[in-house]
């Protein structure tokens, strides 16, 4: 039996989001901690109680046992997919089906990373007989920094991109930062001081970087029925979509494109019906400077090769023709290691219309989506105000 | 000899990566092709990732390539000798597949590396039992 996805079209809605109680350094909390400030903040939000909770949704160092013994929650179902740091937009994909197959009313998505100060981070190590450590590690790889400049390094080679297009994103991305009381970098730089910032791993300066945070966010889904009777504005979930495609980035199928996140949006928007014109806002996993071109690539906002024009003029910036990474992305707000929550989360504010300075004025429908690993996953989802 | 001042990363093979390892220690680059579908591919696994097909053979690669993609890192990883930036490329070998490697014998300088230049294997003891392959560029 074959059902037909674009029937889940609006069927469920986001009704809480919320971060921990900081964001930043924080020495003094554990990431389990960052989880339950998470989860309490949005609860609180969505005018909910712990007990209506029955599903629980989470990824990365804390496991899915580990969330409901310490937040005390029996959830009747559970949900751990792991692809990195998209995953809990997949999550909200998977809760979808969930609700819809009457599994499950109201699920909680949560992250929780001391991803700065490593307090209570379980520290996985790959095995020396693994893949990774026979076929990656011994030609001195540092994980992400090294691994997503493989594909903007063939992409200035095959389209010209060069690295005054990648700094723009650094520096309109710091841009909506300076308007977020939470952003952890909110001084304003220049393409100059991107192109200026330490060698990392070229073709990536510091500024090209994510930030390394400490922190929590949740979200709390459940059906469109129920969204109706609780305080906040619903944000219905009109379209996801989600792809996973390997694990070494040696692996990747293309250096030049992005299948996972092509996959992903393909069936967002035909799930949502919305088109790319209607999308008012985006919110776009900036690990590094060239993630966000990509998914503007591969998700058709412009044709392969062309991102770097399009982010040139500070395109993305406030006061731009596309708003990017309102909330200051993971460039210059938050990047705890796993950043998916937070497309959400600000996703989410910016349709409620609760951004003050930094709102983008009349946003009814927003584009959230994340890569996973090293290229490795993406995940898309489209919501809006109105079904 | 081996690297010296190494305490990195040190590959441990599994049964079906014995053979690669036991090659590489030869100065040979061995990697697999399918008797179905004849597509090569690598990392070694005993069934062809493009077909599933179980009817695959090792063979001796060419061991030469073309860089397709190329980082310079610039921070030492933990256990590696601080000497420096240093490549780590994606080098597409002529029989087709890609893996990652270091690209050796050329300044670590963007200047200098070109995707799509012409590559071709040297092999460097890591310990007594596990020899990479790495690449340097070649005229052709």
């Amino acid at each position: 039996m074959a059902t037909d996805c674009t029937k889940m079209r609006g069927t469920v809605a986001i009704v809480g989001v919320a971060e921990s109680d900081e964001l930043g350094r924080l020495p003094n909390k554990s990431s389990l901690q960052l989880h339950m400030e998470a989860t309490h903040n949005a609860l609180a939000d969505a005018g909910l109680k712990k007990s209506d909770i029955d599903a629980v949704f989470t990824s990365g160092r804390n496991m899915a046992n580990d969330v409901p013994e310490y937040l005390g929650i029996r959830p009747r179902f559970v949900g751990g997919t792991q692809v990195g740091g998209c995953s809990f937009i997949l999550h909200v994909e998977h809760a979808m089906a969930a609700i819809n197959a009457g599994l499950c009313e109201v699920a909680l998505i949560t992250h929780g990373e001391s991803g700065h100060s490593r307090i209570a981070m379980p520290a996985p190590r790959w095995g020396d007989d693994s893949t990774n450590n026979q076929f990656e590690l011994p030609y001195g790889t540092v994980g992400p920094a090294t691994g997503y400049g493989f594909l903007a390094t063939r992409h200035m080679h095959t389209y010209g991109t060069t690295g005054e297009q990648l700094a723009e994103v650094a520096v309109a991305t710091r841009k909506w930062a300076a308007m977020n009381p939470k952003a952890y970098a909110r001084d304003p730089i220049t393409i100059d001081d991107v192109l200026n910032s330490r060698m990392i791993a070229w073709p990536f300066h510091l500024l090209d970087c994510c930030l390394v945070t400490d922190g929590g966010g949740a979200a709390i889904v459940t059906s469109a029925e129920r969204a109706r009777d609780l305080p906040k504005k619903p944000v219905y979930v009109l379209g996801t979509g989600e792809c996973a495609t390997h694990m070494m980035v040696s692996q990747m199928p293309s250096f030049v494109s992005w299948d996972a996140a092509r996959i992903s949006g393909e069936r967002a928007f035909r799930m949502s019906g919305v088109k790319h014109a209607d999308i008012d806002v985006a919110q776009f996993y900036d690990a590094f400077t060239i993630v966000p071109m990509l998914a503007l690539e591969e998700l058709g906002f412009c044709k392969p090769g062309e991102s770097g024009a399009f982010v040139s003029g500070q395109r993305t910036a406030p006061g731009g023709e596309f708003p990017m990474n309102t909330n200051g992305g993971g460039l210059s707000y938050t990047h705890t290691g796993m950043y998916g929550i937070f497309t959400i989360i600000e996703g989410v504010r910016q349709l409620r219309g609760e951004c003050g300075p930094r709102q983008v004025p009349n946003a009814k429908t927003a584009i959230c989506h994340g890569t996973g690993g090293t290229w490795s996953a993406a995940a898309t989802m489209i919501v809006s105000t109105e079904r | 000899m081996t690297t010296p001042n190494y305490t990195g990363p040190i590959p441990k093979p599994t049964p079906e990566t014995t053979p690669f390892w036991e090659a590489t220690k030869q100065r040979k680059l061995r990697i697999q092709r399918c008797g179905d579908c004849a597509q090569h591919y690598f990392y070694p696994r005993p069934l062809c990732p493009h077909c599933l097909s179980r009817n695959v053979e090792w063979v001796d690669a060419s061991g030469r390539g073309t860089l397709h993609t190329f980082v310079i890192n610039h921070r030492p990883p933990r256990g590696f000798p601080a000497t420096g930036p240093f490549v780590i490329g994606i080098v597409q070998l002529d029989e087709g597949p890609k893996m990652m490697t270091n690209i050796v014998g050329v300044a670590p300088d963007p200047k200098q590396l070109r995707c799509d230049m012409p590559v071709e294997v040297v092999f460097e003891d890591l310990t007594d039992e596990i020899t990479l392959p790495k690449f340097k560029p070649v005229r052709r």
